[in-house]
């Protein structure tokens, strides 16, 4: 636990902050002490936690899998080869069953964001308060360890994908053939003037749905971790109430871990497939 | 939970890391696969095409026997064709030889015959001579009847 002094509010709040840094009210720049003074840092603070630790985990799966790849033989693979191949295969065939364009890019994209996001996710299964705890006693106030329960994270990626969705879109079909996928559809008429009325019922409804895809990609991942971090936090209040509850939440933070394993699993190949599947909307004409 | 800069901290890292990936994990592990997958595949037409070289030259290798027998019961049909030709022709040779021999000790014979008479004529000529000589001595000059004589001799 952070602390006995704390409420259980304050102890909830005090793992859902994360380190900031940024200007001070007073013009000043530097880490924000509490979750208020992150606030009001404004855009311009960054999360020093969230990006330690994912450029970390992604430093670590690059560096592995650059040295894999550095060692990769045609011949009989071995060891960590086999792994590494078993993962690209399945990479590959997911977006060989999605993807019916061609393009060298989203293979690798996909692999990348598999990955990633496992290991942000699997970060949620360290005990809440081991990292957070040896920060503290180094005299880091706050660490939140799991980057995807941060809203910048997804919407980092998700945006990411979103780019280039809209540059696929607009090389693939044109700036006239986007924007009209955009307005002429899903409502059409041979009539050439209530073509035109329905152009802005058209964008409306179809501006929705694309900015909807980005959105509801970050706010998937994030609302899923999230909701998992926070029931992770709540079962370990449960060690500060007595022995049997403290044995009880023992139990209950095992089973929820073991359950948490598919979630982050599943949110990562979601994620994955959905960026795919996005990619290759924007590929293909309608 | 505050969106902030680390928003763009994260896109450009994801970018890197994409970018990163594509070039020095995905495309080396995927030239990999695929340099296997065309090997296996090179391999398997490779073994297939010997399989069938082998039942080509299997075929060949019996119809080449096929052959060489065929060729060897001609050359001992020939063989033995010649062999009674050889037969044959010196069962002629022998008996024309024979033959030649036979008609040859005739002709020898005969001569030898023909020679014994003269001889014999000859003698009885001079017997006969030599008896009417003996008979004649007193009354008959030698010289003055010898051609009768002859002509007696010769009568034999």
């Amino acid at each position: 636990m952070a602390g006995d002094t704390l409420t259980s509010s304050e102890y909830i709040r005090h793992h859902l902050t994360n380190l900031t840094y940024g200007q001070h009210a007073d013009g000043t720049w530097g880490i924000a002490h509490s979750a208020e003074e992150a606030k009001e840092m404004g855009f311009w603070a960054i999360h020093v936690d969230t990006m330690f630790w994912s450029i970390l985990l992604g430093a670590l799966f690059l560096y592995f899998g650059k040295k894999i790849a550095d060692r990769v033989t045609a011949g009989i693979p071995t060891g960590t080869q086999n792994f590494a191949e078993m993962l690209v295969e399945f990479i590959d065939d997911s977006v060989r069953g999605s993807f019916s364009g061609r393009n060298p890019l989203v293979a690798p994209l996909a692999l990348t964001i598999f990955i990633w996001i496992f290991l942000q996710n699997l970060m949620d299964l360290v005990p809440v308060d081991v990292i957070p705890a040896l920060a503290g006693a180094v005299g880091i106030h706050f660490m939140k360890v799991v980057p995807s329960t941060d809203p910048n994270a997804t919407f980092g990626m998700a945006i990411g994908v979103f780019i280039l969705t809209l540059y696929y879109s607009i090389k693939i079909k044109g700036v006239g053939g986007f924007m009209g996928e955009l307005t002429l559809q899903p409502f059409s008429s041979d009539n050439a003037i209530i073509k035109l009325l329905f152009i802005p019922i058209n964008f409306v409804l179809e501006f929705v749905s694309l900015i909807a895809k980005p959105i509801s990609l970050a706010l998937r991942l994030f609302g899923n971790m999230y909701a998992g971090e926070m029931i992770f936090i709540l079962i370990a209040i449960m060690y500060n109430a007595g022995v049997v509850l403290g044995l009880f939440g023992g139990v209950l933070q095992l089973g929820w871990a073991i359950f948490h394993i598919l979630i982050i699993t599943l949110q990562a190949f979601i994620f994955m497939t959905l960026t795919i599947v996005y990619l290759d909307m924007a590929h293909n004409e309608h | 939970m505050n969106i902030n800069l680390t928003l763009i901290g994260q896109l450009l890292s994801f970018a890197v890391f994409v970018w990163f990936t594509m070039k020095f994990v995905w495309t080396p592990i995927m030239g990999a696969l695929d340099t296997r997958r065309k090997e296996i595949a090179d391999g398997l037409a490779a073994a297939e095409h010997g399989q069938h070289e082998q039942e080509l030259a299997k075929e060949r290798a019996k119809e080449v026997i096929r052959e060489a027998k065929g060729q060897a019961a001609e050359i001992v049909n020939q063989a033995q064709k010649r062999a009674s030709e050889i037969v044959d022709e010196s069962t002629g040779n022998a008996r024309s030889e024979s033959e030649r021999i036979i008609v040859a000790a005739q002709a020898e014979i005969e001569q030898e015959v023909n020679r014994a008479r003269e001889q014999l004529r000859r003698q009885v000529a001079e017997l006969a001579v030599s008896g009417a000589e003996k008979i004649l001595r007193k009354e008959i000059d030698i010289a003055a009847h010898k051609d009768i004589v002859e002509k007696l001799a010769q009568q034999i």
